[in-house]
């Protein structure tokens, strides 16, 4: 797994909202990487910045208000931030695609399923006849599971299910054989039975295809289920990273310990829920500490005046938190991995 | 054995599908189609499905929201079809709701105060003064301060707002509240607290819950017992422990090994069901779920199955469970 080329590297990442209420830090001085061929969960509750990190990646962020203030995001030699728009619409097209919680606001209802996919197509093999196109929508559309393609294609958006509108746009995002793919909440409008059914078929392409896939969500369960490593955010920050097993059954960051007990288990009856304390911060309210300082059981002192670096605490598992340094006997183990 | 707090039997909600200028009736969407449950004094009846199986709706005609197409509603040994205007308005002060979305819920220019003293005006409960003082008492039941009643909703977070939404339920002292999706709009570490204090509530103030929910882990979390629904039906009925240890109805086993569980180290077998949920307006004959089932036989799509007790506390509406099907 480690052993994997790093394809997509966000280092030191800051995107800021400019409003009427003042600076916003949606994303504040974010790092992670995504591995050739890996499914990269990236997890935290509403506000906490997920989106916009994907949407800075695509180099899609609203402007204004929003913009990148800082950082680099390294992709094949190139650093997407400083890239025009004709370039980075280059790298939308070809290397990394993105799929929404709700792909009916990403289908233009005036036109058939068929020519969406087939403008799409068209868009990158420009020399393709249409005839040619066709034939590769029908394949997609084979791809993704979708049944009777051959009358599905005349088909317009509202006649198709949410489940199905949503491989659509899996289908669309794949014809130009992306490198990575983004998922945001890809799931999350979609009822149990169809959310199964969308995460196998994102499970199968990425083992079929080895296309890395992104895969932001709130709900640990899809993490558990399809990612082989984790990112946790908090207020606009990472505040663990690691692999999904040691995620899990060795958290090392307080929040991401009372969000796994926070959540009911469907396998047996817990008798009280924990619940973390307090609520999820409002994005731009200034705080120098930790940003979950005021919500940690186990906050001292410095949580609340400094803000912890990411720790390295294992050779793939990092948490941004006091606690480790006081728990760490050896200093020599006291890796810092970001200033 | 004392009587159910709420029997409900055969209800059933037809809405007509209108078509054309004079909106002449083209069809029915069968929303709720031959339900029946009871639920005891003091437990939590958790209702679950997806999209469109007809919750909501059962849940309004229980308020009262919806006048039922057909069946009975008895609550506290009485019919409520039968109640006169004034015994009506009294049910409706022990029966009240929880919403999904509280901020829709709440008149966002009227203060938390004037939000949560409106049922007792309505039901013109005590002078300014008792209710002032109520207010005040339930904001601090419901975990928030007595100051908070100058505030307005946008003033809250989500889960504060959820609380306030629980406090104008609780102004009345009902016996039932019918809570649906009360915390899938919260983000999972508010869901918590919100989910012990309705807990914590349901024992002081000794509450029946019917509690309406897509998510199944909550559901468990919280309920006595639990239904399961299809398309307007009730397919399954169990207490919570023997359901999610072992469900009966193959719809049923679907949904619970569809849920993504919050644990790496957990593998299990899918039981993935294909296609999508057919419409409510033109559901399949026989057996609703005929459609998708894996162990569909001939009368599936002829005879509609019915509730059945199977083993003690436990009722599934499906014909592998018949005589000739017995598992
Ligand atoms: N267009 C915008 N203008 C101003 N602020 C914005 C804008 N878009 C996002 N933000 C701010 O950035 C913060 C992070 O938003 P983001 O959409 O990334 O959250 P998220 O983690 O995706 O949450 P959710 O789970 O609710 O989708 C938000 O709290 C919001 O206040
Ligand atoms: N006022 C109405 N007129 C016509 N059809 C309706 C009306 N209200 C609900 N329905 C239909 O009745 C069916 C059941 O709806 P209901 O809202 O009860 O579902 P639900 O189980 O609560 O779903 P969800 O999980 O999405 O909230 C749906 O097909 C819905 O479209
Ligand atoms: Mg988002
Ligand atoms: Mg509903």
């Amino acid at each position: 797994m480690s052993d994997r080329k790093e394809l997509l590297r966000v280092r030191g990442l800051q995107t800021t909202f400019f409003t009427d209420d003042g600076e916003i830090p949606a994303v504040d001085n974010i790092n992670f990487s995504v591995r050739e061929g890996e499914i990269l969960g990236i997890v935290g509750e509403s506000g906490c910045g997920k989106s916009v990190s994907a949407l800075s990646i695509m180099g899609l962020v609203p402007s204004p208000p929003g913009k990148i203030t800082g950082g680099q995001i390294e992709f094949d030699g190139k650093d997407l931030t400083k890239l025009s728009q004709k370039e980075m619409r280059k790298v939308r097209g070809k290397d990394i695609a993105m799929i929404f919680q709700e792909p009916m606001t990403s289908l233009n209802p005036l036109f058939t399923i068929g020519n969406q996919l087939m403008e799409a197509i068209l868009i990158h093999h420009k020399d393709w006849s249409k005839k040619q196109a066709r034939n590769r929508a029908i394949e997609m559309m084979k791809l993704v599971g979708l049944p009777r393609s051959e009358e599905l294609i005349k088909e317009y958006p509202h006649q198709l299910s949410g489940g199905m509108r949503q491989r659509v746009m899996i289908a669309m995002a794949l014809v130009c054989d992306p490198k990575v793919l983004i998922a945001d909440e890809p799931t999350t409008a979609l009822d149990v039975t169809i959310q199964a059914q969308i995460l196998q078929l994102m499970k199968d392409l990425n083992e079929r295809l080895n296309t890395a896939v992104i895969m932001i969500t709130h709900d640990l369960g899809v993490v558990a289920e399809t990612c082989e490593r984790v990112v946790v955010m908090y207020g606009g920050q990472v505040v663990e990273e690691g692999p999904v097993k040691l995620l899990f059954n060795d958290p090392q960051h307080p929040y991401t310990k009372g969000l796994i007990q926070s959540v009911p288990d469907m396998r047996f009856k817990k008798q009280r829920l924990y619940s973390i304390p307090g609520n999820v911060p409002k994005p731009g309210s200034v705080n120098t500490g930790c940003r979950f300082a005021a919500r940690c059981e186990f906050a001292f002192e410095q949580c609340r005046v400094e803000n912890p670096n990411l720790y390295q605490t294992s050779p793939e598992h990092k948490t941004r938190c006091f606690l480790h340094e006081r728990k760490e006997v050896s200093a020599v183990d006291r890796a810092v991995v970001e200033s | 054995m004392t009587e159910p707090l709420l029997k409900v039997k055969g209800l059933k909600k037809y809405f007509p599908i209108r078509q054309g200028v004079l909106g002449k009736v083209s069809g029915q969407v069968k929303a709720v189609d031959d339900v029946s449950f009871y639920v005891n004094e003091g437990e939590t009846l958790g209702i679950v499905g997806e999209s469109g199986c007809g919750k909501s709706t059962t849940g309004r005609m229980l308020m009262r929201l919806l006048e039922p197409t057909e069946g009975s509603i008895e609550f506290d040994g009485k019919l409520l079809s039968d109640l006169s205007k004034e015994e009506m308005r009294k049910a409706r002060r022990e029966i009240q709701m929880v919403f999904q979305d509280p901020y829709a819920s709440l008149n966002p220019r009227h203060s938390i105060g004037k939000i949560l003293e409106e049922p007792l005006v309505v039901h013109g409960i005590g002078d300014v003064k008792e209710r002032k003082k109520k207010v005040n008492e339930f904001l601090e039941i419901v975990g928030l301060s007595s100051y908070h009643a100058r505030r307005y909703p946008h003033q809250f977070s989500g889960g504060q707002r959820q609380r306030i939404g629980i406090a104008r339920a609780l102004m009345t002292n009902p016996k039932l509240i019918i809570a649906d999706e009360p915390v899938s709009a919260l983000d999972v570490s508010i869901q918590a607290q919100v989910l012990n204090l309705m807990q914590d509530l349901q024992k002081d103030l000794k509450l029946t819950y019917i509690f309406i929910a897509h998510d199944l882990g909550v559901v468990r979390h919280i309920s006595d017992r639990v239904g399961v629904m299809y398309l307007g039906k009730m397919v399954e009925l169990a207490d919570s422990e023997s359901l999610y240890s072992k469900p009966l109805h193959p719809y049923s086993k679907a949904l619970l090994s569809a849920v993504p569980v919050p644990d790496p180290n957990f593998t299990r077998e899918q039981i993935l069901i294909t296609g999508d949920i057919p419409s409510p307006s033109n559901p399949p004959a026989g057996c609703t779920f005929h459609t998708r089932c894996p162990f569909k036989m001939d009368i599936c799509s002829k005879t509609v199955p019915v509730l059945k007790e199977v083993e003690k506390g436990h009722s599934v509406a499906c014909h592998l469970y018949n005589e000739q099907g017995q598992q």
